[in-house]
């Protein structure tokens, strides 16, 4: 008997199924009609919907970091698929699974201009790592599934499958994703055993030595993070992260240096530009990271863990590049290190760290304290004090809140921090917080966001309160784009040119407006009992924290500076740019 | 080691899957990311399994060529990169077809030119030759440098086309 026919509508529901998807955000329209048909009839995936195509990707991403599954979107042609496009390239950006379902005009209109036809695939091909316009439902099976195993395997990214209205009308087979081998992807997740042996040489001869990780780790998985961690702790080496990476290695242990790059702590970036060994695992040299490439770390040997061989000499070149999967590497090379039983130089050991100390007794992160007013690190820190100690998801806007965030919040495990790094999409860590708090719906999720960012995603507030999400979107409302502002301010003369946040709402009235709670603090006296009173509160709530307007966000290494080369709060009084930094983003 | 700022010309030749949007694809990764193309020249050469063959000419830094060749790669319907500059020394050909329009001693002189080059008459009137000419770019920048003068007026260029030397396939 020959299997049993269904419509391409039924094919994308029952792959979803078998693909292990339990939950899809998106949202309606003419050319996914029937697929949303198909949703109606089963009860197998659950669907939430956004108030903005943008806002279903961020909570995509947010599910997929905060899970390590793929998130999925469903959106429909035309406008669907162009308000995609801002969380589609955040996701390229970022290295997060996404597969994002496009409707798309019935195949004999296309090319037609018809309504709400766009090129999708045209539209998002730079912004994806594969796209795929499916012609007929025959195909629709297989691409289903090699979109799922493209997205995920190698350097996860997002994929987009553009499906004419006709295809999900047509009749097909169904193949199960056992049966689906994908012709040509093969990335390598295996390190090659004799450059995992020449790092641990290069490893064994170093007297400044330290890890510099990314979101390489956070995406290999649990076991990359455990691993790390062991490898970390064989050598006593220092180790620091890029945003991306923050959790991976936890940031209460001693070998911690805390986040680098633009506005990482004086020790990471003093530790990175004077290192003679550094061990890159799944970071890729980015510019807010390395600050000015001749000067960055001149005097080291550089080992680079990736699994994307093109990141491997993109902007610095490496002495040991070895492409493979973190955990995969990892694994092997705690084993040879093992089996060489490396003796490391423990006395030139000794006095890095003796260094590195005296760099920590710079105390970078301070700031000036106040009983007047709340000062937004000290926002930060209260809300890290008061949720440590449980299950806290955070994600963020961007801007200085950010860079805030990053600072002073104290991540112990992966996984538990989203933000938009790559592509610094402001508007992100609301929908990503609702993502974040459908997969884990006992978890406090919470966004700390920034009042002109929050404006941008803001609708999905009402996501959260259909949904009965309880995320908390604590704004640091300092009534300026602050980022902006200090950039102005250290770059052009302080003129603040449409920087300041006019116009703004009440933000305990939008939050009732929308069926959630509104919470404001303006005292740092009354801060901590706020917070506890919005744990409480079992509903979505925006909290309103009113803070220093003024305040600028430190250390900080200007564009086209150095690593030695910060400045920090308590000297930033005249800091400037030089004129090629200027033309530096 | 190669000198790091020295700009090199390299011939890449893709094997990929003969899928809609593939040469986009390609194309899109070098305009997006600033790499330079001199030629593309792309058809299919596996009809059974729809595989196509690209052949690219590139020049930039040895750092770049690397990482082009990198990106490449990681294109997900790529089945293959080979840098036929690098690997072997490679054989390069490209066709061209020259029209040419003038009459008396110039006729006669490209004629006699065309003939030097191997070169084909393969439409002719009483005032015009089309020449089809093979070989390597550089023959073929030479041959239109001399017609030039002799009242060349259309070029068409297929771009390189190359495959390694000896037994190996790609
Ligand atoms: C979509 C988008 N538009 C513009 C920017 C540029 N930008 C970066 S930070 C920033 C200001 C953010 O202000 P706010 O959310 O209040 O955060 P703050 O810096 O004040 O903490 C802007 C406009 C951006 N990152 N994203
Ligand atoms: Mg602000």
């Amino acid at each position: 008997m020959a299997a049993q026919e269904l419509t391409g509508a039924e094919i994308v529901i029952k792959a979803l199924v078998d693909q292990g998807v339990d939950t899809i955000f998106g949202y309606p329209g003419g050319a996914v009609l029937p697929i949303y048909d198909a949703l109606f009839q089963q009860n197998k995936i659950r669907h939430i919907l956004v108030r903005h195509e943008q806002g279903a990707v961020h909570a995509a991403e947010g599910y997929a970091r905060s899970t390590g599954k793929p998130g999925v979107v469903l959106v429909t042609s035309g406008p669907g698929a162009t308000n995609a496009v801002t969380g589609l390239t955040d996701a390229l950006m970022d290295s997060i699974p996404l597969v994002c379902l496009t409707g798309q005009v019935a195949t004999h209109l296309i090319g037609n201009d018809a309504f709400q036809e766009c090129d999708t695939v045209g539209i998002t091909r730079p912004c994806t790592k594969h796209n795929w316009l499916v012609n007929s439902a025959k195909e629709l099976t297989r691409v289903m599934h090699e979109a799922f195993y493209v997205a995920t395997n190698g350097r996860p990214g997002p994929v987009v499958i553009d499906i004419p209205k006709d295809v999900q009308f047509q009749k097909a087979e169904y193949v199960g994703p056992q049966n689906v081998v994908h012709k040509t992807y093969r990335p390598k997740v295996k390190g090659d055993v004799e450059a995992i042996k020449a790092a641990v040489d290069l490893i064994a001869t170093a007297k400044k030595p330290i890890f510099y990780t990314g979101g390489g780790i956070i995406n290999s998985g649990p076991l990359a993070s455990q691993l790390l961690r062991e490898f970390v702790k064989l050598t006593g080496f220092p180790i620091t992260s890029t945003l991306m990476g923050l959790g991976a290695f936890p940031a209460s242990d001693k070998q911690w240096l805390g986040m680098l790059g633009m506005h990482g702590t004086y020790e990471a970036n003093n530790a990175m530009h004077d290192c003679d060994v550094m061990i890159n695992i799944g970071a890729r040299f980015d510019d807010r990271v390395t600050g000015r490439i001749d000067a960055f770390a001149p005097n080291s040997k550089k080992i680079h863990i990736d699994i994307d061989a093109s990141s491997i000499n993109k902007i610095i070149h490496v002495d040991v590049g070895i492409i493979g999967d973190a955990a995969h590497v990892l694994e092997d090379m705690i084993r040879i290190w093992k089996a060489k039983a490396v003796k490391i130089d423990k006395a030139a050991l000794a006095d890095w760290w003796k260094e590195i100390d005296g760099w920590r007794g710079r105390r970078s992160l301070d700031y000036k304290k106040s009983d007047e007013i709340i000062k937004p690190q000290y926002a930060v820190q209260r809300l890290h004090e008061l949720t440590k100690d449980r299950d806290t998801y955070i994600t963020t806007e961007v801007g200085q809140h950010q860079m805030w965030a990053a600072q002073h919040f104290h991540f112990e495990k992966p996984n538990h921090w989203m933000t938009s790094g790559g592509l610094g999409t402001m508007g992100y860590g609301l929908p990503a917080a609702v993502g974040v708090q459908i997969a884990h719906p006992d978890a406090l999720v919470i966004d700390i966001a920034g009042e002109a960012s929050v404006q941008m995603t803001m609708q999905e507030i009402s996501t959260a309160v259909q949904f009965m999400l309880p995320i908390k979107i604590f704004i640091l409302n300092n009534e300026y784009m602050g980022m902006v502002r200090q950039w102005q301010e250290l770059l052009h003369g302080g003129r603040y040119s449409h920087s300041y946040s006019e116009s703004l709402p009440d933000f305990v009235k939008l939050a009732e407006a929308y069926g959630a709670v509104g919470i404001r603090a303006t005292k740092p006296g009354e801060l901590d009992e706020k917070i506890r009173q919005m744990i409480d509160v079992k509903a979505p709530v925006i909290f309103d924290c009113v803070v220093d307007k003024f305040e600028n966000c430190y250390p900080m290494i200007p564009s086209g500076a150095a690593h030695n080369e910060m400045i920090l709060g308590d000297d930033a009084e005249g800091a400037t740019v030089t004129e090629a930094g200027k033309m530096l983003v | 080691m190669s000198d790091e700022s020295k700009i090199e010309r390299h011939t890449i030749a893709v094997l990929v899957d003969n899928e809609a949007g593939v040469l986009a694809r390609v194309i899109g990764l070098f305009s997006g990311r600033g790499y330079n193309i001199e030629s593309l020249t792309v058809a299919e050469v596996d009809q059974a399994e729809h595989t196509s063959r690209i052949t690219v000419v590139t020049v930039g830094t040895p750092m770049v060529i690397e990482q082009i060749k990198a990106q490449l790669d990681r294109l997900v319907p790529v089945h293959k990169v080979v840098d036929l500059t690098v690997e072997t020394k490679a054989v390069e050909r490209e066709m061209a077809l020259i029209k040419v329009s003038g009459s008396g001693e110039k006729r006669v002189e490209a004629l006699r030119l065309s003939d030097a080059f191997r070169a084909r008459v393969i439409d002719t009137t009483h005032n015009s030759f089309v020449f089809e000419v093979t070989g390597a770019p550089d023959k073929i920048d030479a041959f239109i440098g001399l017609m030039r003068p002799l009242g060349l007026v259309d070029v068409s260029r297929t771009g390189v086309v190359a495959i390694a030397r000896g037994p190996e396939a790609m």
